[in-house]
């Protein structure tokens, strides 16, 4: 057997993003015995790069805004697709949970009359994003990192785990190794939380960093849990698409919220020809309208290009199509034309948008003070991820829970901007909280050394094939290839033919090779997270194909419109007793008549303007 | 296109040397995309720390031809490609392998600052008042990415190691990050003193010229926090309080 180090927690929380820390700090703070782990560095995580906001009826600028307002914007959003109970606890605990940051001290940009100041963003009736300037995911992450190391937690660096180990159907603990020496490690523990983001990295083009290959879906799918909505994927509208080495870099939509517009190469702002029925009563139908929207005029509505991510990406994605699109594949978003309307617009649009200033500056040689910006869709979040209970957020499997954009349920077909900042902080508190219940009240868990001895062997393959194929290709063909055939817009042909590529990249897979000793090695690390990739591209690709309709975040140019018996079911994938993966139709859960009556009741109230 | 020379650090903890790799560079290629491509190609085991790409994560630090610098934001046409383009380590932390070093130490400074204190609400929901204008001072040391370049560039802790009595730039705003919130209830300047080793900054201000987020760290952060050390520990008048009153 290898030798490994052995690490006892009563909770293990796996990532280190903004739901993983939240979830750390609860834990610990209900008395249990905390370990964190991370592939990167502490404050190194996704969540640094979320730009625009959290999202959290507070009302400080808009007091029309309720919980029950964020609740139907959300299920509106979502395409009705979403766990009712999870959009409801959501937007009921999101203001507490970000005023718990000021506590911890955040300092979010203020209203004139001193407290936390809101913008507006794509799908909500209200300014509703606390904020600081453009770079709010790296505000989040600091203070719950710099609060959560006085919390008595135990941070384990540059860790990668790869299998989680059972006891008899029930979570004992999980297998890992540290990237920095290659040696194993051993968590034994009651309960784990899964906060591990996404698979922004099984697409060529995507806003995620190496970390996002799917390992929380894939560990948990592994371990007997389930995953929900794996066809949901959403394409942000907009990110960088030249010089071609920034591609997919993400451009925040708080430009669109302070004002940015969306034109073709004619100049026109074609977002104003395709409005979607649904949100026809609250969108300006002129852009005057839109733009005192974006200037805090209450009595106006919001500019098209505020529409839900998912829309906006695929109106961008028809002009291009159609030859309007910008020289390098795209469309422009301008923000320099507010000059026209603001005075000292140059200095205002640095305060408001500092690092979007910064990164077209100094990547692509543009003043987006004074020139449009050319941007594109990239592969940005994953609606889907592992099953789990609304409330407690525990999956399938006994004491395995998951929080963030590893789990699934709060955002249904399509997220909204600014909601996946205040899902980590309201379920990454709820996944803790239980995870420490759940660790108090089992008793102690066994390691079964025959699965740590398989984990550790498996670990090791890529080094007993000197001269294997390169892992890199491995992961540059799969990315290619779900980019073309998975990817935006998608028919039935091609994603047959996907699976079929998917299991050659299986075949593969299997073969490649690390070069190299353990210590530090990418090379062995990104052929241990190819398993990964593939399996989460795997389940996306089996679940676009079946479901024959376009919703949210999923389009099919072979059944471009909504299907009303579609709208009952979601598709939920497990790992079968033999090894191959499983789907079923599961039928929604029911919407409560009380949050029924929510969503009717916002639903005429927009009418009405 | 046109195939460029790089020189790149290669080896564990303080073994090693520079390897000679050539590969070919796009129009707007950074540094960080050339070091993945040749790890690509044909180093697939060299270890380099990434991952916003976007010079927002502070991970992919380095020294690029002697500069200490953000690997993502720095654009190959930026360099000369005459001649080879070294890429090493940065210096004022252990060497763990190739381009990664062993930042731990920064970590464990960050834990034995005084963490935030907040005055009781202001609100009777819990919440607090603060005017924009005099949180825009904290909020720009907030900005920090900790990609620890100022770390790297002092010399206090680059050329004279002093990592046991001297917290560094970085940790420095970090401090007066906490030391200026208009919540903040908390004093840290005995710390700052006896602890910090802030009298070891001589403001040489290497520290601001490095700083891919443009903190002015000396001038807005460091300064200020000595004039406050200052205040408390070497004002005659204060100095007599004391002297009477042991306790304020």
């Amino acid at each position: 057997m290898s030798d490994f180090t052995t690490h006892e927690h009563d909770v293990l929380v796996i990532g280190a993003g903004g739901a993983g820390l939240r979830a750390a700090i609860e834990a610990a703070a209900s008395g249990v015995k905390v370990g964190l782990v991370c592939k990167s560095l502490l404050g190194k995580a996704h969540t640094v790069m979320a730009e625009g906001g959290a999202a959290a009826a507070m009302g400080n600028v808009d007091d029309r805004d309720s919980w029950k307002v964020h609740f139907a914007d959300t299920m509106r959003g979502g395409q009705y697709l979403n766990n009712p109970r999870m959009a409801q606890l959501h937007a009921q605990e999101a203001p507490e949970r970000v005023k718990e940051l000021e506590a911890w001290g955040a300092l979010f940009d203020r209203t004139k009359d001193g407290r936390i100041l809101q913008r507006n963003f794509g799908g909500h009736r209200y300014p509703r994003l606390a904020h600081v300037g453009d770079r709010t995911g790296l505000e989040m992450i600091r203070v719950l990192q710099d609060h959560g190391i006085h919390q008595g937690i135990d941070v384990h660096m540059e860790v990668t785990v790869t299998k989680l180990l059972l006891d008899g159907g029930r979570i004992a603990g999980a297998f890992a190794y540290d990237r920095e020496r290659g040696r194993f490690r051993v968590f034994k523990c009651k309960a784990i939380v899964i906060a591990t983001g996404g698979i922004g990295r099984a697409y060529e083009i995507t806003s995620n960093s190496w970390e996002y290959t799917g390992d929380g879906q894939t560990l948990a799918y592994d371990a007997g849990a389930e995953l929900l909505d794996m066809e949901f994927v959403q394409f942000h509208p907009t990110g960088m698409i030249w010089p071609p080495s920034v591609r997919g870099i993400l451009v925040t939509e708080g430009v669109r919220g302070e004002g940015g517009v969306l034109k073709n190469k004619a100049g026109e702002r074609f977002m104003f020809k395709d409005i979607p029925e649904n949100y026809k009563n609250q969108t300006a139908d002129n852009p005057e309208e839109g733009w005192r929207y974006t200037q805090g005029d209450k009595n106006a509505r919001r500019p098209p290009e505020l529409l839900t991510r998912d829309h906006v990406a695929r109106c961008i994605q028809r002009e291009v199509r159609e030859g309007r699109g910008s020289p390098h594949g795209g469309a422009f978003l301008d923000i320099a034309w507010i000059k026209e309307k603001i005075p000292g617009a140059k200095e205002h649009i640095k305060k408001k948008l500092p690092s979007m200033y910064h990164q077209f500056k100094q990547l692509a040689d543009i003043d987006i003070t004074e020139t449009p910006m050319e941007v594109g869709p990239t592969t940005h979040y994953i609606m889907g991820g592992v099953k789990v209970d609304g409330d407690t957020q525990m999956s399938k499997v006994p004491g395995l829970f998951a929080a963030g954009e590893a789990a699934a349920g709060l955002h249904g077909a399509n997220r909204l901007g600014g909601n996946s900042l205040s899902d980590l902080l309201v379920f990454g508190k709820r996944a803790g909280q239980f995870a420490a219940e759940f660790a108090k009240k089992n008793g102690n868990v066994k390691v079964d050394e025959a699965q740590v001895s398989a984990a550790a062997k498996q670990a090791l393959e890529p080094f007993d094939r000197q001269g294997g194929e390169n892992p890199y290709t491995v992961q540059q063909d799969l990315q290619k290839m779900m980019q073309k055939l998975v990817g935006i817009v998608r028919q039935e042909e091609e994603m047959k033919q996907a699976m079929g590529e998917l299991e050659k990249l299986k075949a593969r897979a299997a073969k490649v090779g690390a070069f190299g000793n353990r210590e530090y090695n990418p090379g062995w690390h990104t052929a241990l997270d190819l398993r990964n990739l593939l399996t989460v591209s795997e389940a996306i690709t089996r679940a676009a194909i079946e479901r024959k309709e376009s919703r949210g975040g999923h389009f099919r140019d072979d059944y471009p419109n909504k299907d009303a018996a579609a709208a009952k079911f979601n598709l939920v994938i497990w790992k079968g007793d033999g090894g191959a993966q499983q789907m079923r139709r599961e039928a929604r859960a029911d919407i409560p008549a009380d949050l029924k009556q929510i969503i009717d009741d916002e639903a005429k109230a927009t009418e009405v303007k | 296109m046109s195939q460029v020379t790089f020189r790149i650090w290669r080896g564990e903890g303080k073994e090693g040397e520079f390897k000679e790799y050539k590969t070919e560079i796009t129009e707007g290629m950074v540094v960080l995309d050339a070091v993945h491509q040749i790890q690509a190609e044909s180093a697939g085991d060299m270890a380099v720390r990434w991952n916003c790409k976007a010079g927002k994560c502070g991970s992919c630090s380095a020294e690029v031809n002697g500069m200490p610098k953000l690997m993502c934001m720095t654009r190959m046409n930026t360099l000369p490609q005459d001649k080879p383009i070294t890429i090493e380590p940065i210096k004022a932390f252990p060497r763990i392998k190739d381009l990664v070093t062993d930042v731990s130490w920064n970590f464990d400074v960050k834990k034995r600052i005084k963490k935030f204190k907040p005055r009781p609400p202001d609100a009777p929901d819990g919440t607090w008042r603060m005017q924009q204008e005099d949180i825009d001072r904290p909020q720009e040391f907030r900005k920090c990415i900790e990609c620890f370049l100022c770390q790297d560039v002092c010399h206090v802790l680059r050329d004279h190691h002093m990592h046991e009595s001297f917290i560094g730039p970085r940790f420095l705003i970090y401090t007066a990050a906490l030391e200026m919130h208009p919540l903040d209830t908390e004093n840290r300047a005995k710390d700052l003193k006896d602890e910090f080793g802030i009298g070891l900054c001589n403001i040489t201000k290497c520290c601001t010229k490095v700083c891919p987020e443009n903190i002015t760290i000396t001038d807005n952060g460091i300064i200020p926090l000595k004039e406050r050390v200052v205040d408390e520990f070497f004002d005659p008048v204060n100095k007599l309080l004391r002297i009477f009153k042991p306790n304020s």
